[in-house]
């Protein structure tokens, strides 16, 4: 078990590492020069400018010092600051990040609430006919592009409820809890839609896996009836896939929220990236990316150590 | 073979109604967008100035939009160019990915070693942050937004391919080719490939359904193609400012992406299941 989480950590370090230097190297990928591009294309910054923005971004120097320079001073709790304002870019990155957090995670919420019992039933009614209607509805439902679903609920919920109100930034919870999470709904909904159509496929098919096992063939010939035999024996050993699937489906809601924040006007991490790609803003960009992939990593790796701990059979088979 | 091959996939079509169903869409939404400039009753950037925000109509079949122009036109060269970015992106990730994917299954080693914890490290960021990246590093236009998406799907193709190549590289006939002297190439085209097909066409049919919704998020996020380029998405995001008095111009570019996306989804669902029902469930 200590060599397992020895090496889940080893490999841990190996892929910040190599996200950190693909960031790393964002602003040297910049085809021509970066100063320049970032000064504006218009080409109304002095040579002096752009001689003065090199130096500050520290781009005259060899690259691994570059590296080096850059990784220590965010290990000191300094991530750069906005080329346009000079304010740190943190403050600006953890200002917004909250509702996109939050929008992930609800969403993450209500996919698993969702989905869980809608795959169980769709392998307990699994046949033919059923089946096909299923998957053809499952897959409209992976396939619907979030921001036409978005811009569809703004349209109806304009219509049926028009007190209701569905555009702007949301108040925070702490001040107004009940029209926080009113507010949060529709793009929650917007968010999880796509994804519980996935996942409730994903449960299906673990499901029809486990369901195929010796032990439901027991539990079945002891005369239970079907549906103990499937709620309760298969759905328990189904989950294992289902967690699995879960990870990838964090980093795929995320990337829901970002797009959904501008549906619903929501000032989150989106816009703030969107407005930072067309100010040429580029710390913010690479710090904003490199947040969010680090902190996605990590939790990733917290969760399958954790999962791997207390499911010994997973464990076993590492 | 391949003539065999065809033939047991044709007589399927007919007996699998979702598959028929995808084959449909599919073919005839890349025919439209080949002969977008025919079928296109309007003239796609064309305003009609006495005909703003008009109501589906004869002449206008799907309505106008904004600035009068045909929201029917608009969503025929708009499927042109979003399939073209969809099909470029995942052939380019093919090619790079999956040879990338090929080498390392077949050469193992370092190699392998090497470039699986590259694949890990594109894995490891969310996709939309992937593709803004590149799309910084790149400036906001339509070749961009094919190399963006490229890159998402290229660690995908990698190990879609290193795994079955892993085991074929040890299976008899290839250790037999090997020891009368065929070349490493000679044994990836002749031995190992025919036997990646299924999983290719699968894929490769997958990644264009996700591809087109990811294509259309990014122009709906106005950092995909430019104007004056047709764009589904951008189309969406535009109708959305006259949603209560238009609500078509939304409304039919939105259900486009649907469709397109439906169309390849349902045909790699359908193809999976025809070609390897073991792949079943792997989403």
């Amino acid at each position: 078990m200590r060599g397992l989480i020895f090496k889940r950590l080893l490999d841990l370090a190996g892929v910040l590492l190599g996200v950190s230097i693909l960031v790393f190297l964002m602003i040297r990928l910049i085809p021509g020069d970066a100063a320049q591009v970032m000064l504006g294309a218009s080409g109304d910054a002095s040579e002096a400018q752009v001689q003065q923005l090199r130096e500050k971004l520290g781009l005259n120097d060899p690259l691994p010092v570059q590296y080096l320079r850059w990784v220590g001073n965010m290990a000191q709790g300094d991530f750069g600051v906005s080329i346009w304002t000079g304010k740190p870019v943190m403050d600006d990155i953890a200002q917004r990040i909250g509702v996109t957090a939050e929008l992930t995670f609800l969403s993450l919420l209500l996919a698993v609430v969702f989905s869980i019992p809608a795959g169980a039933l769709m392998a307990y009614f699994r046949g033919s006919v059923s089946d096909v209607v299923m998957r053809v509805i499952t897959i409209t439902g992976v396939t619907m592009p979030a921001f036409w679903l978005g811009a569809l609920l703004i349209f109806g919920w304009a219509i049926w409820f028009p007190n209701w109100q569905t555009l702007g930034s949301i108040p925070p919870f702490s001040e107004d809890p009940w029209s926080h999470l009113q507010r949060m709904f529709l793009p929650t909904l917007t968010c999880a839609l796509p994804v519980i159509a996935s996942l409730a496929r994903i449960m299906r098919s673990a499901m029809i896996d486990a369901l195929g096992q010796d032990y439901i063939r027991t539990a079945r010939s002891k005369g239970l009836d079907e549906w103990t035999v499937t709620f309760k024996h298969a759905l328990r050993n189904s989950l294992i896939p289902f967690v699995t699937a879960l990870g990838i489906m964090a980093g795929y809601l995320f990337s829901g929220a970002i797009v959904v924040e501008q549906v619903y006007a929501i000032p989150g991490l989106g816009r703030l990236m969107l407005g930072a790609i067309a100010d040429r803003n580029y710390p913010l960009i690479q710090t904003s990316i490199l947040v969010v992939t680090c902190a996605f990593v990590v939790i990733n790796a917290v969760i399958d150590l954790l999962y791997r701990v207390i499911d010994k059979r997973a464990g076993a088979s590492a | 073979m391949i003539g065999r091959w065809l033939d047991s996939v044709g007589r399927d079509f007919v007996r699998n109604p979702i598959l028929m169903l995808a084959l449909t869409l599919v073919l005839l939404q890349v025919l439209v967008s080949v002969f977008a400039n025919v079928i296109a009753p309007h003239d796609p950037v064309a305003q009609a100035v006495e005909a703003r925000m008009a109501p589906p109509s004869s002449e206008f079949l799907l309505g106008t939009d904004k600035l009068g122009r045909d929201v029917l036109s608009r969503i025929i060269h708009g499927y042109r160019s979003s399939l073209g970015i969809a099909f470029s992106a995942v052939s380019v990730a093919l090619l790079l990915g999956g040879s990338l994917g090929i080498w390392a299954g077949y050469k193992g080693g370092w190699i392998d070693r090497v470039v699986m914890r590259f694949a890990d490290v594109l894995f490891a960021f969310p996709i939309i942050l992937l593709a803004i990246g590149v799309i910084a590093i790149l400036g906001t236009n339509t070749a961009s937004t094919v190399v963006a998406i490229a890159v998402v799907y290229s660690p995908i193709f990698a190990r879609l391919m290193r795994a079955p190549t892993l085991v074929l590289r040890n299976t008899d006939y290839v250790v037999a080719a090997r020891s009368f002297g065929a070349g490493d190439l000679r044994i990836i085209v002749q031995h190992i490939m025919p036997n990646l097909m299924s999983v290719i066409l699968v894929q490769a049919s997958l990644s264009l359904s996700t591809a087109i919704l990811l294509e259309a998020s990014l122009s709906f996020l106005g950092i995909g193609a430019q104007p004056p380029a047709p764009s589904l998405g951008r189309m969406l995001s535009e109708g959305r400012d006259y949603m209560f008095m238009a609500p078509w111009a939304s409304l039919f570019s939105g259900l486009a992406i649907l469709l397109a996306s439906l169309g390849f989804n349902l045909l790699g669902d359908g193809l999976r299941d025809r070609l390897d029902p073991r792949l079943r469930g792997i989403d």
